[in-house]
């Protein structure tokens, strides 16, 4: 390669760029190759997530620079081949051709995992073909030397026509040589030499195919024209739509007719001339030992995937992740529920009492703690999940659970989003991303949130304490305890049945294959756990924080406003009578519900009280519920106000538990029965009641659609379920 | 009926004559290496008996038995 000086050299490249605009670096490779770590050892920590050029899932993009000149490294899905089979499929594709011939890359980078040169060199050989440069990073060099296979660089970078660099992206080992590489590729912004070829005929169809194309004639017109005669599924033709004429698309599939009646089948042969061109590339760049590869792997897996060993490490190994998202982080929550509070009371003495003080402390600190008391959890189930993904374990557990997972349309990868979800859905819809299928992600996405969370059993606590006598049932279960088993089945039964739903209505489609790659155990790098632990807590901080501090302050200034000065008046004369500090605090109490009463908020409860009473519940319940919209666990102290008992109640409270007991309704009736508590732990159960899971739904899938479905049809179905429990538990006398 | 991958018994191998189809997925399977010629070895069920683990030019694969009954084998 010529190094000429970058200035001119860029000139004559691309007219498009302007001096100082980065060289843009499309970063691809197969599923597995490590392609991550080498994005983070590129880019330092310096990446970020954004959309890049029509790629719609969040993709990371990050910026280096090599002697004077900048890169912008883009990060495309990886996958195995270029053919578009699914809309997701398409986006590695789009990004190579670019809408524009200015939006194309001006390198691309193609990682390669030495063990696995075979499949990995379908990818790039079908890379050569797109008339971009490109550079070959081959990763897992040292282990392809444990395992006795050999790989000739100089053979391999002759025979591909690309500098091939090795290298070793956690101990950042040939990063340097691999930053120089892209550059001087860059800067000749030449073409791969080497193709692979077709038959005469198959060649004649793509020449003329490209003429038939609007786009100006060049290397991209020519990948375009191939990659259209391949594409039998329609997508890119219709992704290309407003550039193709209907003429060129015409073209393709009578070619493709007349292909095969000369026995050549489209895509058949691309197919077959690929791998004939991989065998006679290895043949001279590679030599493997005879012995048996992944030894360790293989003796691991006969236990790991074992119908019996193998089932049960999965079950354990699951209870305990279940297990640390919800027992390890609570010491955590704890610590910053209870910084969040001391900050909110420190602050609250300095600022005079009002509609500042409240909406600072209770609005906006309040508001922040709810975001970050969220942040042990995602950390955990991101260490962990990492932990098992780097080191091979996750594909094994998609792998053991894939059955149980297909009989309701979905697949083995959705079944770790689920499982978090038991603790809470924000990490588990941020883990979804594990899921290749655009839809089956959806699906799970969609779903995530009706698994019980750990929000939901404060209210569990609270209603069935309070409400459901602690007796046994058939002798010796307890019936508080099936209860609660109960209410963590309502999702787990729904659940289901709403993925088969979605899969059936609105994100029916075709069948997307399984064919999951179980890759090599290894040890996983600390520093791609560490990385990933750090990003996702970020992301969820930034993003979600915004909307569910937004939101926390709404429901703030609707239950602080309208203040009632009447109200306020008689309590300060009620007051000045007063001297016992305990009767003090009644009064600040009783004056916090009547104002609470009289809000926007309480209003709101009274006037829907008509649409809750046949779930048998009143306007308090009503209120309380609406101010647990943002999260669900608000509830508690949403009723502790309201009964004048102060907002500092917790599940535990006997004193909130005896209130509630004595509730009644005007006539004297109680309004707590067993049908009631029921009646509202089921609407609990089911309804979409958190912000922030809404929020991350909406940052994940890029748009408002999801969670606003997954809003009105959790809402309405957790209606719909308390109406009937309450309707059929009073009539059964519970 | 021809034998298929599904058929195979565990820790057999095989060489593979065809990919039954021109769908999506034939494609995606030969794609992946399950080529004319190539050899590949059933390694085992999952617990459940869907999908099964099978080695494929020097990889693992989890394939579903529906997907694997496409693969032909001689």
């Amino acid at each position: 390669m010529s190094a000429a000086p970058s200035p001119l050299a860029r000139e004559a490249s691309s007219e498009h760029r302007a001096a100082d605009d980065p060289f843009v670096v499309a970063v691809i490779g197969n599923p597995n190759t490590g392609k991550t770590t080498l994005f983070n050892a590129l880019t330092g920590l310096k990446q970020r997530t954004g959309n890049y050029a029509g790629v719609t899932v969040d993709s990371a993009i990050g910026n280096f620079e090599v002697d004077g000149d900048a890169f912008l490294l883009v990060d495309l899905p990886g996958s195995y081949s270029l053919s578009p089979r699914a809309p997701d499929e398409l986006v590695a594709v789009r990004a190579l051709i670019g809408r524009a011939a200015a939006s194309r890359p001006d390198v691309v980078l193609c990682i390669l995992d030495a063990t696995n040169l075979d499949r990995n060199l379908y990818l790039l050989s079908q890379l050569l073909d797109s008339g971009l440069p490109v550079v070959v990073a081959l990763t897992m060099v040292d282990v392809a030397k444990r395992e006795g296979i050999r790989v000739d660089y100089r053979a391999l970078a002759a025979n591909l026509g690309a500098p091939v660099v090795p290298i070793h992206a956690a101990k950042r080992q040939g990063i340097s040589q691999l930053r120089s590489a892209l550059r001087s590729q860059a800067a000749a912004a030449r073409g791969a030499a080497v193709r692979v070829s077709f038959p005469a005929e198959v060649e004649t169809a793509v020449g003329e195919l490209a003429q038939r194309i609007s786009s100006a004639p060049g290397p991209r017109r020519d990948f375009i024209a191939l990659r259209l005669l391949l594409d039998v599924d329609g997508f890119l033709a219709r992704e290309l739509a407003d550039e193709l004429p209907a003429e060129a698309i015409t073209y393709a599939a009578e070619a493709r007719r007349r292909l095969a009646q000369q026995d050549i089948a489209v895509p058949g042969i691309e197919i077959d001339r690929r791998y004939a061109w991989i065998d006679s590339v290895l043949e001279d760049s590679l030599a493997s030992g005879d012995g048996a590869r992944f030894v360790w792997t293989r003796r691991i897996d006969a236990i790991v995937t074992h119908k019996l060993w193998g089932t049960l490490i999965f079950l354990v190994g699951m209870a305990l992740v279940f297990q640390a998202i919800f027992t390890w982080a609570a010491p955590f929550m704890d610590l910053i529920d209870g910084a969040f509070g001391a900050l909110g009371d420190a602050v609250g003495a300095t600022l005079p009492e009002g509609a500042l003080r409240s909406l600072v402390v209770d609005g906006v600190i309040g508001g922040a703690g709810a975001v970050v008391v969220f942040v042990p959890q995602i950390a955990i189930l991101f260490a962990l999940i990492t932990f098992m993904e780097d080191s091979g374990y996750l594909a094994r557990a998609a792998f053991l659970m894939d059955r149980v997972m297909a009989s309701f349309g979905l697949s083995g990868r959705s079944f770790i989003p689920m499982l978090s979800s038991f603790a809470c859905a924000v990490p588990g819809i941020m883990s979804a991303r594990v899921i290749e299928s655009r839809r089956d992600r959806l699906v799970t996405i969609m779903i995530a949130p009706l698994m019980s969370c750990s929000a939901r059993l404060p209210v569990y606590v609270l209603f069935i304490a309070a409400f459901i006598p602690a007796r046994t049932v058939a002798g010796f279960i307890g019936l508080q305890g099936l209860t609660l088993f109960s209410m963590y089945m309502v999702g787990l039964v729904v659940a289901p049945l709403v993925a088969l739903l979605l899969k059936r209505t609105t994100l029916r489609g075709p069948q997307v294959p399984f064919l999951m790659e179980l890759p090599p155990y290894k040890v996983p790098s600390w520093r791609v756990v560490l990385f990933r632990v750090y990003d996702r807590s970020l992301a969820f901080v930034r993003r979600a924080g915004t909307i569910i501090l937004a939101t926390a302050i709404l429901i703030w200034a609707l239950s602080y406003f309208p203040r009632q000065p009447e109200v306020a008046a008689r309590y300060d004369a009620l007051r000045a009578g007063v001297t016992s500090e305990s009767a003090l605090v009644d009064l600040d109490r009783a004056e916090a519900a009547e104002q609470l009463r009289g809000s926007f908020l309480g209003r709101a409860g009274i006037a829907i009280e008509p649409l809750v009473e046949p779930l048998g519940w009143d306007w308090r319940i009503g209120m309380a519920t609406l101010a647990s919209f943002p999260a669900r666990e608000i509830i508690i102290a949403a009723l502790g106000t309201i009964y004048s008992l102060g907002d500092g109640q917790d599940e535990g409270s006997v004193e909130l538990r005896t209130t509630l007991q004595a509730a009644t309704w005007p006539d004297g009736r109680p309004i707590y029965t067993p049908a009631v508590a029921l009646s509202v732990m089921v609407f609990f159960a089911l309804c979409s009641q958190c912000a922030a899971t809404l929020a991350t739904m909406r940052r994940e899938t890029g748009s408002w659609g999801p969670p606003i479905a997954t809003f009105v049809y959790m809402t309405s179905l957790a209606y719909v379920a308390a109406l009937l429990v309450y309707q059929v538990g009073s009539r059964i006398g519970w | 009926m021809s034998r298929t991958l599904a058929d195979l018994a565990p820790d057999e191998e095989a060489t593979i004559t065809a990919v039954a189809g021109s769908d999506g997925l034939s494609h995606r399977l030969a794609e992946l290496g399950f080529t004319r010629g190539a050899t590949v070895r059933f390694v085992r069920t999952a617990p459940l008996g869907d999908p099964i683990q099978v080695r494929i030019r020097g990889f693992e694969l989890a394939v579903r038995n529906s997907e694997a009954r496409r693969v032909v084998v001689g």
